[in-house]
């Protein structure tokens, strides 16, 4: 649609790395300069545009630059070579809820982290009840931020930033917030944006997500752009490089334990027995979970469990059931989980993982959301829900069809009938 | 889900509602030269009122006084001043002139409150960056907005202690009403004054955090180097080679200035006006232009 959003041309941008970070005036004096510093492109000469009304993806690895460009547009860091154009008004969800002030009210607060982000307090007022609404404050709104429980504060923020609508909105991977509902109640905005023919431009680890929601994408390494162009062809040619991300806790995951046995990384393998995080339904795969120990463990059991991203528990399954116990562990290892056949619908899932003990009442080390992986579906395809049965159509035998009416009416009436009888009772 | 309802037509661009801000283009080199400063100020100008009234609000919040806070605190300073300099040190600043006062209380106020809150607005002004870390590495708005708003907020404290202080010479017997336009004038200029400093010493704080513990002596120092607690006449009698030296300060002038339309009830003097309004004028431009120079890196050094 005519103009890009955004003209990226020939973005630079350096870090300094301080070898003591030590901004003191008598470090400065002593050595004549403010402190020794090793300098670091983060970004070299990339070059690109988003086009309006796209939804724009940047992927690469940890550490490839796609924040760093992400907040060079968001005119939060300012490029050391090159320029950024923007046409439009942008709002960036790098971190939800920044501006709030612990002390102040939830209303309070609503109107001052909104008129950071650039909205005027007519606009405010306006669309008020509709971020209170969207954030499911309630009563809360007049209560000090402070006492809000971690999920109101970050739907709060959320909500306040979705509410700039701006004609360019920058994600940074924040859309793991809150529970299912409030996911989806996100997803909905963002599709109503896309509806709208605003420029969304996304920075996510997630391929099978990158793939439904973006029509471009932009792909980074080390600093550099590889290429950019149809997302689909962008991420396949991303993943078809090896080049898949390593395995990590996704943001919101959270681990517990005693600590005596660690899983020190998960891996999803795909047949060739590479890592990655986009398999497809049917495919043979393996969970590989890396362990280390401080002590000799006897007859460890691990865990592993499925969730649907929507909080849907999908499938569990560990060890002990599994009838496959060893004895003891000790020092570092791995063990495999073999799936044959992936039984699992178009979709994305989240994994738990674990290790406890034979009685599987005490637990050396739980990760929650520990791997998140794509699957997608090859066609023929199920229709819908979380497992494949590889159930077939057939077997068609018709009969006489019955005149429609004639046997729909009584079974329709009977109950009613009835209800009516008993109310007049 | 229907609540999120979305009234707006599908229209990418079918508002302005960043008005001048719509279309920005940067980069390049840092440092670009401050085209007008109150256009700048004036587009955010909700961010401002927000920011100040967050400042405000949050100063005060969860004390039992509240906001009564702010006029005890220069009370008590000047309660102490007094006791220690006019019972036990005996220092006479000459009776207000036309005015007729003698109120060593009264005097005292008319020079402290500018000065507390000139220290009160650059103490904290020059930590308002580093205290904001997180908003500045989280969202672009305007990083020139935190400073002004730190000012703003202890203008706010400033004039209700300067509205006590006018009801309180009334009493007395003063006559400060009519020259209430000039102390306004005043303050407004004591505060670009304390702008312009505090943005310098902002950024300052950034790259160098002793920033904050060097004011703070400095403060003090600057704070007996102006005659505040004592009347400039015993450095004009004893010591005639001092008082060009200390005619230079700034804060002196403004000392002068406001003891003359609140305490001795008269027009300040055309050469404190105009060194006054000059120096400030001066700071503020300085300030800001360090500012902007150093603004860009500002998300890194933080």
């Amino acid at each position: 649609m005519g103009s890009p959003a955004v003209v990226i041309d020939g973005v630079s941008k350096r870090f300094r790395m301080y070898h003591e970070r030590n901004q003191s005036l008598k470090a400065a004096v002593m050595r004549g300069r403010r402190a020794k510093f090793d300098e670091f492109w983060a970004l070299k000469d990339v070059s690109f545009e988003i086009p309006r009304g796209s939804t724009f993806g940047l992927i690469g690895e940890n550490g490839s630059g796609k924040s760093t460009l992400l907040k060079c547009v968001a005119k939060i860091l300012r490029p050391d070579k090159g320029s950024v154009a923007i046409d439009g008004s942008v709002a960036a969800l790098l971190e939800l809820g920044s501006g709030f002030h612990p002390e102040l009210s939830g209303r309070e607060n609503v109107y001052l982290n909104a008129s950071i982000l650039g909205m005027k307090k007519s606009e405010i007022d306006a669309r008020f009840d509709e971020i209170v609404d969207f954030a499911g404050i309630g009563e809360f709104i007049d209560q000090p931020v402070k006492n809000y429980s971690s999920g109101m504060y970050v739907r709060l923020g959320f909500s306040v930033a979705i509410n700039v609508d701006p004609d360019i909105l920058l994600v940074d991977e924040v859309l793991a917030v809150g529970d299912a509902n409030f996911q989806d109640k996100c997803m909905e905005k963002f599709a109503d944006f896309r509806r709208a023919g605003k420029t969304v431009v996304l920075v996510s680890h997630t391929m099978g997500s990158l793939r439904t929601m973006c029509d471009e994408a932009a792909w980074l390494k080390h600093g550099s752009l590889v290429e950019v162009g149809a997302a689909n062809d962008v991420v396949d040619e991303y993943v078809d490089e090896g080049h898949v991300e390593r395995v990590e806790l996704v943001d919101g995951g959270s681990r517990w334990g005693s600590g005596e046995a660690q899983l020190t990384k998960i891996e999803l393998l795909d047949a060739n027995e590479r890592a990655t995080t986009r398999v497809h339904t049917g495919d043979a795969i393996t969970f590989r979970l890396h362990f280390a120990t401080t002590k000799p463990i006897d007859k460890p059991v691990f865990g592993l469990a499925l969730e649907t991203v929507t909080g849907v528990y999908a499938w569990a399954h560990h060890s002990r059931d599994g009838q496959y116990v060893p004895d003891r562990i000790e020092g570092v290892g791995t063990i495999d989980l073999q799936v044959p056949a992936l039984a699992l619908q178009e979709g994305m899932y989240d994994l738990n993982a674990s290790i406890v003990d034979y009685t599987t009442t005490h637990t050396f080390d739980f990760l929650r959301s520990c791997l998140r992986f794509d699957v997608i579906s090859r066609t023929p395809h199920e229709s819908g829900g979380i497992a494949v049965l590889g159930g077939r159509w057939g077997n068609l035998a018709e009969t006489k069809a019955p005149e429609p009416g004639r046997t729909a009416e009584p079974r329709a009436k009977t109950p009613t009938r009835r209800r009516s009888r008993q109310a007049s009772q | 889900m229907p609540g999120c309802g979305h009234g707006r037509s599908g229209l990418p661009n079918g508002d302005d509602r960043l008005g001048g801000r719509e279309q920005d283009i940067f980069g390049g080199r840092g440092g670009d030269v401050p085209v007008s400063v109150l256009a700048d100020l004036g587009s955010s100008r909700d961010l401002l009122t927000n920011l100040t009234l967050r400042e405000i609000r949050s100063k005060y919040k969860r004390t039992a006084l509240g906001q009564l806070w702010s006029l005890l605190n220069p009370i008590a300073q000047m309660a102490t001043y007094s006791v220690v300099f006019s019972f036990l040190l005996r220092a006479q600043p000459d009776k207000g002139s036309p005015s007729g006062l003698d109120v060593f209380a009264l005097w005292l106020s008319a020079g402290l409150l500018p000065w507390l809150f000139f220290s009160n607005a650059v103490t904290t002004g020059m930590g308002s960056l580093v205290s904001n870390a997180n908003l500045i590495k989280k969202v672009y708005f305007p990083r020139e907005a935190l400073v002004v708003a730190n000012t703003l907020s202890w203008l706010f404290t400033f004039s209700i202690e300067m509205a006590v202080l006018v009801v309180a010479i009334l009493i007395f017997g003063g006559s400060p009403l009519l020259y209430l336009p000039a102390t306004v004038f005043f303050m407004l200029v004591l505060a670009v004054f304390a702008l312009g400093v505090s943005f310098l010493l902002a950024i300052a704080n950034v790259y160098f955090r002793d920033t904050q513990h060097f004011v703070a002596i400095a403060m003090q120092v600057w704070f007996y180097a102006t005659p505040i607690v004592y009347p400039i006449s015993i450095v004009a009698d004893k010591h005639h080679q001092l008082l060009a030296l200390y005619r230079i300060n700034p804060l002196e002038r403004f000392g002068e200035v406001f003891r003359d339309t609140m305490y001795n009830g008269r027009w300040p003097s055309w050469s404190n006006t105009v060194y006054t309004v000059l120096v400030s004028a001066c700071v503020l431009v300085v300030g800001y232009v360090v500012f902007k120079r150093y603004e860009g890196r500002l998300a890194e050094e933080l």
